[in-house]
């Protein structure tokens, strides 16, 4: 899977700079700590920047490149930061054959970029997701932690609307 | 004691559509009314009928209301639980006869349902370990540890006939045999809960609705092979599904039935969570290994097999969420009960994910060689809108499409891999007229370029050759050459790839080939998509004869494509209005705006 790497500065702060030693301290002595810690130091962050996973190979004394083949191969691992609101359309089977393709259009349209960008405000990124398992709602989308089923194309800028005021 | 039991739905279905609001406000409001003492709130598991979300059950009896809004909880607390009068408006219409009210088993979607996996989802408190106790659980583990010996669990498991639900099929008393087989100072269990294609939840449903069984099944395959250890790879979309398993694993080792010296026969067992990150690859056996040991989730060759050498090179063995949801009973009940259910090489129940274009879209579980046509058409209630039959696609990403021809075929693995398709982890995708069969393959086919890992060339490079292929005919550049070719890449990836990712990524387009060559002839020869989704293929038109002139679609028409005639049909009174193809974009606003059914696609 490609994935977009930021070029935005990073912007970590010392707490969530001794967050992270917290975690790599007691992740050091587990086999095979590498993807836990890149799992929780991305609820620190938000997402991967070089800097963190510098930090964390560093913290667990592996090198670099497996920190980074690690972080690049998982679909989960973010390498660039997310917006406010994370839109994520389910592109399972049971919501394509549904039409969440459309779904993701309409939303690419109406937001102006692509799947796994941000808005230049940084108020809205998107993401096309792997079924999510809500099949009896699809087609699905989710934004943050709101769930949207049995979505209509027609109901997207509505939708937006709710999000962009707040 | 209560009077009433509430039951409210807890799955990710009916979470997303707030059932756990629901569960509040009626927690809330008995209070309010006095009643929390009488009337007990349950959150359960998945019920199964996902379609009709969010669920609540009352009982003792047995009253299914569906679809129920957070603002109905104070009418059913009110009318039904204060008074006793049943909301007939709001319970699920297919229960209702006239005067009765007819039981949740008797309706067409639970009736030809033979629930053994999924027996305890939508009927306890997943995390509450006192009520999967009270169900017969950790009887199982009882019963092993202190009445059996690891070879007797074995021939259990041998003579049970009971074959791996993660997709292959694979004996699993014959992997516990040959884990048990070789010798090592420690010892795995693992447990994949990587449930990766597209459109199957039925381990997720299993580990939200009943997260003990999977718990109670490692340590007696534990027990069996000799290992005291136990991993569990869960995928990290399924947040709910790892939060009850923690729980379950906490609640399990307060009662001594994780840890050590279980049941004081000095057999020690503890299960880890792994969290997976979104690669499908990791579904495979060797893959997901290497990504609990924190690797990225490249597949191994085998042999050696896991039994030999799995996780962190120690004799392992791996089984599905679903296989382990069926063993405390086999335990229990015996090998001959559970060999009685299911076709003569296939034994047990299977539980399919129904999704797609069908009315009761949800969770079911029916005996092996029961027919696709009883599970769409009876149990899944049929295709909604009277559309038309086209295909089932089982497998997922490594399966198939089952075209109508077929549809009266007994469902087990055999049968399924003879037509061309598998049985997958089981998700079952129903599919209408409307969808294009070479659309499908192309989804599929992007799937599975995304999530090749890239280690070996047939499935890396061959899989984006194939796709390349797929989206030429798709925009109308194919040709017939090109159909032969796609079909030999296909068997040359199958032969050639490193693991079953590969092995099987062109079983989407081989199947649809096989049943709906028609379509990708249509495709190349004639450059149409009969089903009308390829956009490159597809042109809209007006007729003129029945054009009213009212001009709706013109004004639509977000590129100006649309302008008038100087035609008036005969019976008009307004000149009827045309589409420029070189400026349309296909976009359908036209042929979804006009009322009088004067556009047609094709």
């Amino acid at each position: 899977m490609l994935k977009k790497i930021s070029s935005l500065p990073f912007k970590g702060t010392p707490e969530q700079e001794a967050q992270l030693k917290e975690v790599i301290a007691k992740h050091k002595d587990d086999p095979g700590a590498v993807m836990p810690v890149l799992q929780e130091a991305q609820d620190i962050y938000g997402y991967l920047p070089l800097e963190v996973q510098t930090m964390i190979a560093e913290g667990l004394d592996v090198p670099i490149d497996e920190v980074y083949g690690v972080a690049t191969f998982y679909s989960q691992f973010a390498l660039s930061p997310k917006g406010e609101y994370n839109i994520s359309v389910c592109l399972g089977t049971a919501c394509y054959v549904k039409g969440s393709g459309n779904v993701l259009n309409k939303l690419s349209e109406e937001l102006g970029i692509e799947a796994e960008e941000c808005t230049e405000d940084g108020k809205f990124s998107l993401t096309a997701c792997r079924c999510i398992g809500a099949c009896g709602l699809a087609p699905v989308m989710t934004v943050n932690d709101d769930v949207y089923g049995r979505l209509t194309v027609d109901e997207i800028p509505g939708i937006l609307k709710k999000y962009k005021g707040a | 004691m209560y009077r009433s039991n509430v039951l409210v739905c807890g799955g990710t279905g009916c979470t997303s559509s707030h059932s756990l609001l629901i569960a509040e406000k009626l927690k809330e409001e008995l209070k309010a009314k006095g009643l929390d003492k009488e009337v007990n709130v349950i959150t359960t598991g998945c019920f199964g009928l996902c379609a009709l979300g969010p669920i609540m059950v009352v009982y003792p009896e047995g009253s299914f209301y569906s679809m129920v809004k957070v603002e109905d909880v104070p009418e059913i607390v009110e009318e039904h639980l204060n008074k006793g009068r049943i909301v007939t408006r709001l319970l699920y219409q297919e229960t209702v006869e006239e005067d009765t009210i007819k039981s949740l088993n008797k309706t067409a979607f639970y009736e030809k349902q033979k629930r053994v996996a999924l027996r305890n989802c939508g009927v306890i408190d997943p995390e509450k370990i006192d009520d999967y106790i009270a169900n017969d659980g950790y009887a199982a583990l009882g019963k092993v540890l202190t009445e059996m010996t690891p070879e007797e669990v074995i021939q259990t498991m041998l003579d049970s006939g009971l074959r791996g639900r993660g997709g292959a099929g694979f004996p699993t008393g014959l992997k516990w045999k040959f884990a048990r087989g070789n010798d090592a100072d420690q010892k795995y269990v693992c447990c994949n809960a990587d449930e990766g294609d597209p459109g199957a939840f039925m381990d997720r449903s299993v580990l939200e609705g009943d997260p003990h069984v999977v718990l109670e099944a490692m340590a007696i395959a534990g027990y069996a092979i000799g290992a005291s250890q136990g991993y569990i790879y869960v995928r990290a979309e399924y947040p709910i599904a790892v939060k009850r398993l923690q729980i379950a694993i906490d609640q399990a080792h307060e009662y001594g039935l994780l840890g050590e010296d279980i049941f004081g026969t000095g057999f020690n067992f503890d299960i880890k969570i792994r969290l997976g990150a979104g690669a499908f690859v990791c579904g495979e056996e060797t893959a997901l290994m290497t990504s609990i040991e924190g690797k990225r989730g490249e597949p191994r060759p085998r042999p050696p097999f896991p039994a030999v050498k799995g996780l962190y090179q120690k004799p392992t063995t791996l089984n599905n969420v679903e296989t382990y949801a069926n063993i405390p009973q086999i335990i229990l009940k015996g090998a001959d009960w559970f060999a009685s259910m299911g076709t003569e090489k296939s034994k047990g129940t299977k539980v399919f994910a129904l999704g797609g274009k069908i009315n009761h879209t949800g969770l079911v579980e029916v005996p092996m060689g029961t027919t696709l046509r009883t599970i769409i058409e009876e149990i899944g209630g049929g295709i909604p809108g009277g559309k038309k039959f086209k295909a089932a696609q089982t497998g997922g990403p490594s399966g198939g499409c089952i075209p109508a021809e077929h549809l009266d075929i007994e469902i087990d693995y055999d049968n399924l891999l003879a037509i061309g398709s598998m049985m997958g982890s089981g998700g079952l995708i129903v599919m209408d007229e409307t969808d294009c069969m070479v659309d499908i393959a192309k989804f599929f086919l992007e799937f599975t370029v995304d999530e090749s890992c890239g280690k070996c060339t047939p499935c890396r490079i061959g899989t984006k050759r194939l796709l390349e292929m797929l989206e030429k005919i798709t925009k109308g550049q194919g040709t017939l050459e090109m159909i032969d070719e796609m079909e030999q890449l296909c068997y040359y990836i199958k032969a050639n790839s490193l693991c079953g990712l590969g092995q099987t990524a062109p079983n989407p387009v081989l199947s649809t080939l096989r049943y709906f060559k028609d379509e990708y002839i249509a495709h190349v020869v004639d450059k149409k998509c009969p089903a009308g989704v390829c956009k490159d293929l597809l042109e809209y038109t007006i007729d003129r004869e029945k054009c009213i002139g009212c001009g709706m679609c013109s004004r639509k028409c977000p590129v100006g494509a649309i302008t008038v005639t100087d035609y008036v049909a005969p019976g008009k009174k307004k000149p009827a209005y045309e589409i420029d193809h070189s400026k349309c974009i296909k976009c359908g606003a036209c042929f979804d705006t006009c009322k009088f059914k004067a556009i047609y696609k094709g």
